[in-house]
């Protein structure tokens, strides 16, 4: 490949790319995200790509390996251009039928087509399908129909035209002020305004500065930053290149989780492509502007998704939050002044200088603009990624989108912003989706993550579990965080196990405000949140557990016994063969029991007594009934029982 | 080098602009408690006994005072209702390893620390750090580190470093707040032996 040399043979190599492409022909796309690779896609594309060479079709039909669509429920996913028909959860089996039928014989096969649950209907276009109608992704939308390990499909949807008209047309300060005017705020968790941050590092004093991306993602169940790095690495390349022109900086990381393996390598073929291209290292694109990035696997701490920890790991130390009062924008990585900004605020960028800051703000609320990628997971029919635009409902994503929850089970309350984000209850499901919006209902926007509970799910151990992972995850330097949530955990386990006493809220509480107001970072800050909120919107199930070692959700193990209806229960043995613990007392034509000794809780009785009988109850905060007498156990058929 | 006029406590002091909170509060003869400062040492901020409250700009905010550099007209508070909270709750949070540590006894009967509110928990350390940087920044050996993180975070003797440089050193030793007996247990057993020392 010859390196571009100015902004005009940018276009020339985009209209040549363009012209040589057919869009009439026919062309698969198969996402080929780590979701869909754990659900065979990889297989699935290797099939493809035998059978179009065995049929002889290698010239008449195009196979694109694309990043992710977000519909990770359904996935595998296939997408067959021009029609844009979309297929779902494919297996290999059905390679040779779509090749034939649909490639060939252009007929759609309904079995393959996605079925609206709510009114039974087939759907052929992505289009047309609630989970992508309802969504705004102008971020997220590229990665399903370009090839990441192929920068020619970025340049034709228009790649790099934003770097080259920032170093062509605009000024650094340009920049700065386009990027402030648009209010894009990070998305990575602390929603600080991006171009003030731009702006301290531009003004900073010192030669050398840095542009880095965080893609440390860490919270459990959210992998936005991981699909864009996987899906559409360029546009991350390009948004960062263009923060380092806007502040000065010659040199960016990209500091990546080493869990991460096709996103490092997605992101590493990138870099190498643009290089070639010269849309990165020296003199890009002819200007004399010269900026390079380097991958930096990170080594699997949480924390260092925190921006000083992340730094100091770069610097190859371990990676503990840095104490001091003053900011990594002015003094960073190696004391320099460093921006840090996450994938998805990077990504961001190009559309905000192609298209315009007032464009950008015509998305979003008051204080919370453009989109937003969720990643809407738990409890819920769609799971998958989303991208929205700021301020829509909480009920609209996980309904409309979402496809709500599954079992005809109730609603109980979703889980935002990652660890340290918090829980909100079914009257907080018209709140918009905004920074300050969920900050101020007692959560947070972090990086994206959405939990769906249910009915089914205890909220102290929702709360738990978080400061469990929290605790793992501290780098234990300060006492408020180390030691303050170790406590908290120690005291939620209790409470859980039936071993809360009075008080304990009162403990938690002052627990809490030690590591909010004096721990050393924002992880021990926000660390209580998990706590908070579900005590602000559920305490009456703490109270429950305390007080009358309850548990209302009927989950925590230690409180909650299983007993067999005897009025209901008719023999049928069922649960007496699942039982692992040979925990069911049975026998032909007798009512069966539970031995409480020898259960282990484990839920097989209950799952496997039949919907007719639900003979098994999971009981709480009461005590077990006594055995019922042999003699009352035998049921007597064709009639009457227990006779 | 300018000078910079700031309150503590209501009391005006004279601060060079390269000062800490901290130190210009000492340089007055007022005092805050620390556990892991060192005047010879590179501020550490990690036991957040040193809490203080600021106010500027009409906003109260808590901050420590061992990291935090001198502003013109800041006006601290090294006491108040919920500094004498949070460094209560500090202290029993550490008590709960090494309740029989004197500086800790001292600084709990100062404010009212109950050392019995968490179940014991001893290992005597309670991660200041003092021995670990001194032996980084002062004697420049780095023969003792932290090893693992969170509640699992540890110090450990580094055998091949230590062997040759700590039995004639042991200046890490009497800065230990806890108990000096725990840096020579955890000598002992890493020079000893190497193998299972952590």
């Amino acid at each position: 490949m010859e390196r571009i040399n100015s902004a005009n043979e940018l276009e020339a190599l985009r209209k040549s790319i363009l012209s040589s492409r057919d869009t009439n022909k026919p062309c698969i796309t198969i996402c080929s995200g780590s979701a869909c690779h754990a659900s065979g896609s990889k297989e699935v594309a290797a099939r493809i790509e035998e059978e179009i060479a065995e049929q002889g079709l290698s010239d008449k039909v195009d196979v694109r390996k694309t990043g992710c669509h977000g519909f990770c429920e359904k996935g595998p996913i296939i997408v067959i251009h021009p029609e844009k028909i979309c297929y779902f959860q494919i297996k290999p089996e059905d390679v040779t039928e779509i090749i034939s039928e649909t490639i060939i014989g252009k007929k759609i096969i309904e079995r393959l087509l996605y079925t609206d649950p709510a009114t039974n209907e087939k759907i052929i276009y992505e289009s047309e399908i609630p989970f992508y109608k309802n969504q705004e992704r102008l971020v997220f939308g590229s990665n399903g129909s370009i090839d990441p390990k192929n920068l020619d499909d970025y340049l034709a949807i228009g790649g790099y035209a934003a770097l080259a008209k920032v170093l062509f047309q605009m000024t650094p300060d340009q920049v700065v002020e386009e990027v402030k005017q648009s209010n894009l705020r990070g998305r990575g968790g602390g929603g600080f305004p991006a171009g003030s941050k731009w702006e301290g590092s531009r003004n900073a004093p010192g030669d050398i500065k840095y542009v880095i991306v965080n893609a440390d993602e860490g919270d459990p169940g959210a992998y936005m930053d991981r699909s864009l790095l996987e899906g559409n690495p360029h546009s991350v390349l390009e948004g960062l290149t263009i923060g380092a022109y806007a502040v000065g900086s010659h040199e960016g990381y990209i500091y990546v989780r080493q869990e991460y393996p096709l996103a490092v390598e997605n992101v590493t073929i990138a870099i190498k492509q643009a290089e070639e291209y010269g849309l990165l290292g020296k003199n890009i694109l002819g200007s004399g502007f010269d900026f390079t990035v380097k991958v930096h696997m990170g080594a699997g701490a949480f924390v260092c998704g925190e921006s000083t920890a992340l730094m100091t790991a770069l610097e190859g130390r371990a990676g503990e939050p840095r104490p001091k009062y003053i900011r990594s924008n002015v003094k960073g990585l190696w004391n320099r002044p460093s921006v840090l900004n996450n994938v998805e605020t990077w990504s961001n960028v190009p559309l905000i200088i192609n298209k315009g800051a007032d464009w950008f703000t015509s998305f979003g609320t008051e204080s919370s603009k453009g989109t937003k990628i969720f990643s809407v997971v738990g409890k819920i029919n769609n799971t998958g990624l989303v991208e929205v635009p700021m301020g829509m409902t909480l009920r609209d994503i996980i309904y409309n989108i979402g496809g709500g929850i599954p079992g005809g089970k109730k609603f109980k309350a979703v889980q935002t912003g990652g660890p340290s984000g918090g829980c909100l209850p079914e009257g907080l499901l018209d709140l918009q989706v905004g920074f300050d919006e969920l900050t101020k209902a007692g959560s947070m926007m972090g990086s994206g993550g959405m939990i769906v509970l249910d009915e089914d799910t205890c909220m102290v151990d929702v709360a738990r579990y978080f400061l469990e992972f929290l605790t793992d995850e501290s780098c234990g330097k300060c006492v408020p965080c180390r030691e303050g949530i170790r406590q908290m955990l120690q005291t939620l386990t209790n409470i859980t196990q039936g071993r809360g006493k009075e008080g304990d809220i009162e403990l938690l509480e002052e627990l809490a405000e030690t590591a909010q107001e004096a721990a050393l970072c924002a992880l021990g800050k926000s660390a209580p949140n998990p706590f908070l909120s579900t005590l602000k919107y559920f305490r009456d199930e703490y109270e429950a557990h305390i007080k009358e070692k309850r548990c209302p959700a009927l989950s925590c193990k230690e409180l909650i016994a299983f007993y067999i209806d005897p009025e209901k229960c008719r023999a049928c043995s069922i649960c007496a063969r699942k039982c692992p613990s040979n925990a069911i007392i049975g026998g032909k034509n007798l009512i069966h029991m539970v031995d409480q000794e020898k259960c282990t809780k484990c839920g097989t009785c209950f799952e496997v007594c039949p919907p007719r009988f639900r003979a098994v109850k999971k009981i709480s905060g009461e005590p077990v009934p006594d055995p019922i007498p042999e003699e009352a156990r035998i049921i007597v058929r064709g009639g009457k029982k227990n006779e | 080098m300018s000078d910079i006029v700031l309150q503590i406590d209501g009391i005006e002091v004279t601060a060079n602009e390269k000062m800490t909170v901290l130190e210009a509060a000492q340089k007055a003869g007022i005092s805050i408690p620390t556990l892991c400062h060192h005047e010879k040492l590179e501020p550490y901020g990690a036991c957040r006994l040193c809490i203080v409250e600021l106010e500027s700009r009409g906003r109260s905010r808590l901050v420590v005072s061992c990291l935090y550099p001198v502003e013109k007209g800041l006006v601290v508070k090294t006491r108040s209702e919920k500094v004498d909270r949070i460094r209560k709750m500090i202290l029993e949070l550490l008590l709960s390893h090494a309740p029989d540590a004197f500086d800790l006894q001292d600084l709990a009967r100062e404010y009212g620390a109950d050392k019995y509110r968490f179940a014991k928990e001893p290992s005597f350390c309670v991660h200041c750090g003092l021995c670990v940087r001194y032996c980084a920044e002062v004697k420049k050996k780095e023969a003792i580190g932290f090893v693992n993180r969170g509640t699992k975070r540890e110090i450990s003797f580094i055998p091949e470093i230590a062997s040759k440089e700590c039995w004639s050193c042991k200046e890490c030793f009497p800065l230990c707040p806890t108990e000096a007996l725990q840096a020579a247990y955890v000598l002992a057993k890493a020079i000893a032996f190497p193998a299972t020392a952590e």
